[in-house]
């Protein structure tokens, strides 16, 4: 194995297993330190493969290999993921304070996944990282376990994503069947209507776990974990594999011929439509989740558009800057005890570092030139343009929607507080949790580090260096005319500045995530759960009760059979000894006494048979089962004699 | 070997008969010491054994025993067996550790399980039927005396019932067996020989009452939906190790003849009646899982799952009997994860009982919403049973993904429709994560209050098993190398 290869091994196997060990580990003294030392390691790794490429399988299961390897798309998302992880882990050295190894165990755990997510190349590997992702993102979501709710959130991002993941099973038995094996890179080779069904199936895990349009709304339960999990796997990792995987999966989306303009609609309309949501939003993370799942909207269209260099580069410069965003809120919610933007007006002033690090973030998320996701998301609308005029008025409706719910941050952050709203603001602190009034430097430094990424990560789009991108990914560069920039850099500006100027509508059903997760519950789970609860019952009173009854019946039945051998069979004996007995009277009395005798003797016979026929009837159940077995065996010898 | 392996337990459990002035402790020490040999000597037979040639066995032994019914003492095992016999050693070995801290009649505790691990070694080596149906009635037997003498609530109720429901399951197989024996030519009950001869080749009626007594049976035992309502009494009212026994050994049993008995000897009727078994398969997959998510008692519930988990075994082995040329790898892939999903649910589910009998160690109730927030006083039993849940629930990196995941992409590749059972995949992992939410967290409350933490014998039992399960998870391939010959053959011989 060379150093490449070992390399790509411990770059997964790495984060796992010190994950595993800390996680059920009671080392928490040292816990900050291992994970960051691990994590750094990891992100060095994780450089390592990005410029040698490597390649390691070993065999897995139903005839495929657990196959791992680094492409130009790999290249850029590894890192990613790497390096945001290693920031992350970084900020919660200083934000996490208790439970610190299962904490740190459970983010390594799950960045391991989320790097074998990026880096496998056949189903079952994908599929194995794709769950573990679930699983962890479950225990960390619910990571504060003594508060019911932040468990129930994380019942509902798991369950929820792994309804979509089913897809992924479906499309491993579709590939089977198709015939071209469980290689990612050979599911376009299935047979023709095989491939279809695997098409659909990835396309569904896709969505689910991007939380793209319908499944949206688990993103919005998963809020409840602490801010440093939404700053890894609500920006960089879990929510942006959804979009990974449908880029990795391109040629494959694009071969059906239908399941790529459904993934670039699916993703302009959530890009729009969950746009709206996070415009109407009123608490800080909320409006970040949202924004989350819009912003994914267009590293989804970019894969339904074939643009796969601008849905990875608005992927990787959307997690510097997401993650930024959320880390900034984590830091003030720590620090205020509140996440109501209403509670954090003025906020910048007050941590300026924080503050202007935010607001790097903010002006790129709006989409303002040079920044990175003006760059990123350019690149995927001028794909929409070339596609549909359709696509790409939906996708600047949404750019504008960005730049609207990023004012809308930058208007909190930024605004001179009156004198009469000092009351207000000071209402909402220290609702959600004691603020420490603190914000530390362990906090700080990596915020300025995502900022920077937030700023220039912008050049993946631009040329020369994103024609390089698109080259490696075998596409011919696509660049956005003046025009197209021109509009989306004034679309922004001019949004900014009339959120500035005028408050934002919100309205209920923006406010209430379109009402999606009440649709669940009313047409999923609380069928799901009469149904169980109605088979249960059925269960119990039926099926259960029809085995006891028909027990019952056997005895019913036995005990009958005893009456009737009493009554009858017995009493007929009883008859016709006693008729014997008068007949021999009547034959003595009239002639022949030598009868007499055998008649006698016949009817105690008879008595005596029927003496014995009553014996085995004892209306036990055990014991007529023993004389069943005895038949049986009879039965057995008597075939085994006459064959 | 086998015969070693197999009544080493037997010859110590009448030992421990013989010598009724043995302390307890000693009793205790004997029995995991007999059980870590006998694992010992399975994982012997496991290094020295080498894939059979198709049709053959490995290890075996003959001596003529009911000559006049060409019955005889034949053992042997192959890629079917050789992992449940390994696991059955794991699982009574976990069990005697777990019971290190019993105080009710300890000696004849052991005697007992250390006879029913004879017994159930000896039905999966088997290789004569009259053999196996003898093993199959004695572990009623014995389950039954488990259950009457060391359960509790209405103990005395359960087992009866156990007994009755799968004895009379057992007089069913006993029929179909008379029936293979008499179509044979010439008549025999070598499990070798009949699946060489197919006896009922060409007559589709007998073949079929045949299957259908056999299935019956089977069904019973393993149990499929709907003759599993002896599951959940049974479980609720058996000791811990009782259960984990249950669950892990006995309910295999059942499974392990769709292999090795009906499919390879009536392949013929396999096949014409596969899409029944694949409905059952389905339906037993998607009722046991919703009405596991009904329940509010921990043991009824993880019962309740092993019919889903069984389902999903019926319903891999009804696809292999779905013949087409271009099907035959992925039904063996379905048949492999079919064997697989036998070890695996051995092992997680005997984990999740033994955890389930801490529960009534220490507060004596099964009841989850009795209690709340228990990771507070007992981490490493929460630790201990959310490992156990995701592994049932099938996360990757546990067994039990390994196995479905291979009777998914198998089962779906040769029967599309049997993608209706992913259902049950999502109702499982909603059933444990509420189960894991009710049990271990929110505010410590009712009978969490106080609650020792897992002792040191019950981290020793338990432990194994889920280090088993993680280890199958991530490397699968010294068992799936085991598995994967045998699953072939099994596919070609019900193709016949």
């Amino acid at each position: 194995m060379s150093m490449s290869e070992t390399a790509l091994w411990l770059l997964v196997l790495l984060p796992a297993v010190v994950g595993g060990g800390l996680a059920l580990s009671r080392l928490e003294r040292a816990a900050a330190a291992v994970s960051l030392a691990t994590a750094f390691t990891t992100a060095a790794l994780s450089v390592v493969v990005a410029l040698e490429r490597p390649r390691v399988s070993v065999p897995f299961m139903a005839g495929s290999d657990l196959a791992l390897g680094v492409d130009a798309l790999s290249a850029l998302v590894a890192p990613t993921v790497a390096v945001v992880s290693l920031l992350v882990l970084v900020f919660s050295a200083g934000e996490i304070r208790e439970s610190q190894a299962r904490f740190h165990g459970l983010m390594l755990l799950f960045a391991s996944a989320a790097l074998l997510t990026a880096t496998a190349e056949t189903l079952p590997a994908l599929l194995f990282a794709w769950e573990v992702m679930g699983a962890t993102s479950f225990a960390l979501i619910g990571f504060w376990w003594r508060d019911d709710h932040r468990v129930s959130a994380g019942i509902t991002a798991f369950v929820t994503t792994r309804t979509a993941d089913v897809g992924l099973y479906v499309a491993a038995g579709a590939a089977l069947a198709g015939g071209a094996g469980l290689a990612l890179a050979d599911l376009p080779a299935s047979s023709e209507g095989w491939r279809h069904v695997v098409a659909a199936g990835v396309l569904v895990a896709a969505l689910g776990k991007a939380a793209q349009l319908p499944f949206s709304f688990w993103l919005s339960r998963a809020m409840e974990g602490p801010s440093p999990v939404s700053a890894l796997l609500h920006s960089a990792a879990m929510v942006a594999m959804g979009g990974y995987l449908l880029l990795r999966t391109e040629p494959l989306m694009a071969s059906t011929g239908w399941a790529a303009p459904a993934a670039a609609w699916v993703g302009a309309l959530t890009a729009l439509l969950l746009g709206a949501v996070a415009v109407a939003q009123q608490d800080l993370k909320q409006l970040l989740a949202a924004s989350t799942s819009a912003q994914l909207g267009f590293v989804v269209m970019g894969a339904g558009l074939a643009s796969v260099s601008g849905g990875a580069a608005h992927l990787v410069a959307h997690a510097s800057t997401k993650a930024l965003l959320f880390l900034a809120a984590g830091a003030w919610l720590t620090a205020l005890g509140t996440k109501q933007l209403v509670g954090l007006r003025g906020v910048a002033r007050r941590w300026r570092l924080v503050g202007w690090a935010a607001t790097a973030g903010a002006l790129s998320l709006a989409g303002v030139a040079p920044l990175a996701l003006w760059a990123t998301k350019d690149a995927v609308l001028a794909a929409a343009l070339a596609d549909s005029p359709w696509l790409y008025a939906v996708g600047l409706a949404a750019a504008a929607l960005s730049a609207a719910y990023a004012g809308k941050i930058l208007v909190i952050l930024w605004r001179p507080l009156r004198e009469r709203e000092h009351a207000e603001v000071e209402s909402h602190l220290d609702e959600e949790e004691r603020g420490t009034r603190h914000v530390g430097m362990l906090e700080q430094a990596p915020l300025v580090a995502l900022a920077l990424g937030a700023v220039v990560l912008g050049v993946l789009a631009l040329p020369p260096f994103g024609d390089t991108v698109a080259r490696a990914l075998g596409e011919e560069p696509l660049h956005p005319t003046w025009a197209e920039m021109a509009a989306s850099v004034v679309i922004a500006l001019g949004v900014l500045a009339l959120v500035w100027w005028r408050p934002v509508p919100e309205p209920g059903w923006a406010l209430a995530w379109l009402g999606l997760e009440r649709a669940t519950q009313a047409l999923v789970v609380r069928p799901s759960l009469s149904l169980a609860e109605a088979l249960a019952r059925f269960d119990d009173r039926v099926l259960d009760r029809g085995v006891a009854g028909s027990a019952a019946a056997a005895l019913g039945l036995a005990r009958r059979a005893a009456t009737f051998d009493d009554r009858v069979l017995d009493g007929a004996v009883e008859t016709t000894s006693r008729a014997s007995l008068w007949t021999a009277a009547r034959a003595a009395r009239d002639d022949d006494r030598w009868f007499d005798g055998a008649v006698e003797g016949l009817a105690a016979q008879l008595r005596r048979l029927g003496r014995l026929a009553r014996r085995p009837q004892t209306g036990q159940l055990h014991q007529y089962y023993i004389q069943a077995v005895a038949v049986l065996a009879i039965g057995v010898l008597l075939l085994v004699t006459v064959r | 070997m086998l015969s070693l392996i197999v009544f080493l337990p037997l010859a110590a459990a009448l030992a421990l008969l013989a010598l009724p002035r043995l302390g307890d402790t000693a009793a205790r020490w004997t029995w995991v010491a007999v059980a870590a040999a006998d694992l010992a000597l399975v994982v012997a037979a496991w290094l020295r054994y080498e894939t059979p040639t198709a049709g053959r066995l490995a290890f075996e032994e003959q001596v003529e025993w009911i000559p006049g019914v060409n019955s005889s003492y034949h053992l042997g095992v192959d890629g079917l067996s050789l992992p449940l016999v390994a696991m059955t050693a794991v699982i009574f070995l976990a069990c005697a550790i777990f019971a290190l801290r019993e105080t009710d009649r300890p000696r004849l505790q052991a005697a007992l399980f250390l006879f029913l691990q004879s017994v159930s070694m000896g039905l999966f080596v088997a290789a004569d039927l009259i053999l196996f149906f003898v093993f199959f009635d004695l572990s009623i037997v014995g389950m039954y005396f488990v259950i009457a003498g060391w359960g509790h609530g209405n103990a005395a109720r359960s087992a009866m019932k156990f007994f009755l429901y799968t004895f009379l399951g057992s007089l069913a197989l006993l029929v179909g067996f008379i029936g293979l024996y008499i179509a044979a030519d010439p008549h025999t009950f070598d499990m070798v020989e009949l699946a060489e001869q197919t006896p009922f080749a060409g007559s589709s009626l007998a073949g079929g009452l045949v299957l259908a007594a056999i299935l019956i049976g089977l069904a019973v035992k393993t149990p499929t939906v709907p003759f599993h309502t002896w599951l959940p009494p049974a479980h609720t009212d058996a000791p811990a190790i009782g259960s984990a026994v249950l669950a892990g050994v006995l309910l295999k049993m059942g499974t392990y003849g769709f292999v090795r008995i009906a499919m390879p000897m009536l392949p013929e009727a396999w096949r014409d009646w596969a899409w029944v078994i694949i409905v059952v398969g389905i339906v037993s997959v998607v009722y046991g899982a919703l009405v596991a998510l009904a329940q509010t008692n921990v043991k009824r519930m993880v019962a309740y799952t092993s019919v889903n988990h069984m389902g999903y075994i019926v319903l891999a082995v009804g696809a292999a009997g779905l013949i087409a040329d271009d099907t035959a790898q992925a039904r063996s892939i379905a048949v492999t994860g079919a064997v697989t999903q036998m070890v695996s649910h051995g092992l997680i589910t005997g984990a999740l009982f033994l955890l389930a009998g801490v529960l009534q160690d220490r507060a004596a109730t099964y009841d989850m919403d009795s209690y709340g927030g228990l990771a507070g006083p007992a981490p490493r039993f929460a630790a201990f049973f959310a490992v156990g849940a995701f592994a049932s629930l099938g996360l990757p990196g546990l067994s039990g993904f390994i196995a479905e995941f291979q009777i998914f992409t198998g089962s779906i590749a040769a029967a599309p429709v049997t993608a209706i059972a992913l259902v049950g995949i999502l109702l499982t992992a909603a059933l444990f994560l509420r189960a894991l939410q009710r049990i271990f967290t929110g505010e410590t409350r009712g009978r969490s209050v106080g609650f020792t933490d897992l002792r040191a014998a019950e981290v020793w039992s338990v432990g194994p098993l889920l280090v088993l399960s993680l280890l199958i998870g991530v490397f699968p391939r010294p068992l799936l190398a085991v598995i994967e010959p045998a699953a072939e053959v099994a596919v070609e011989l019900v193709g016949r």
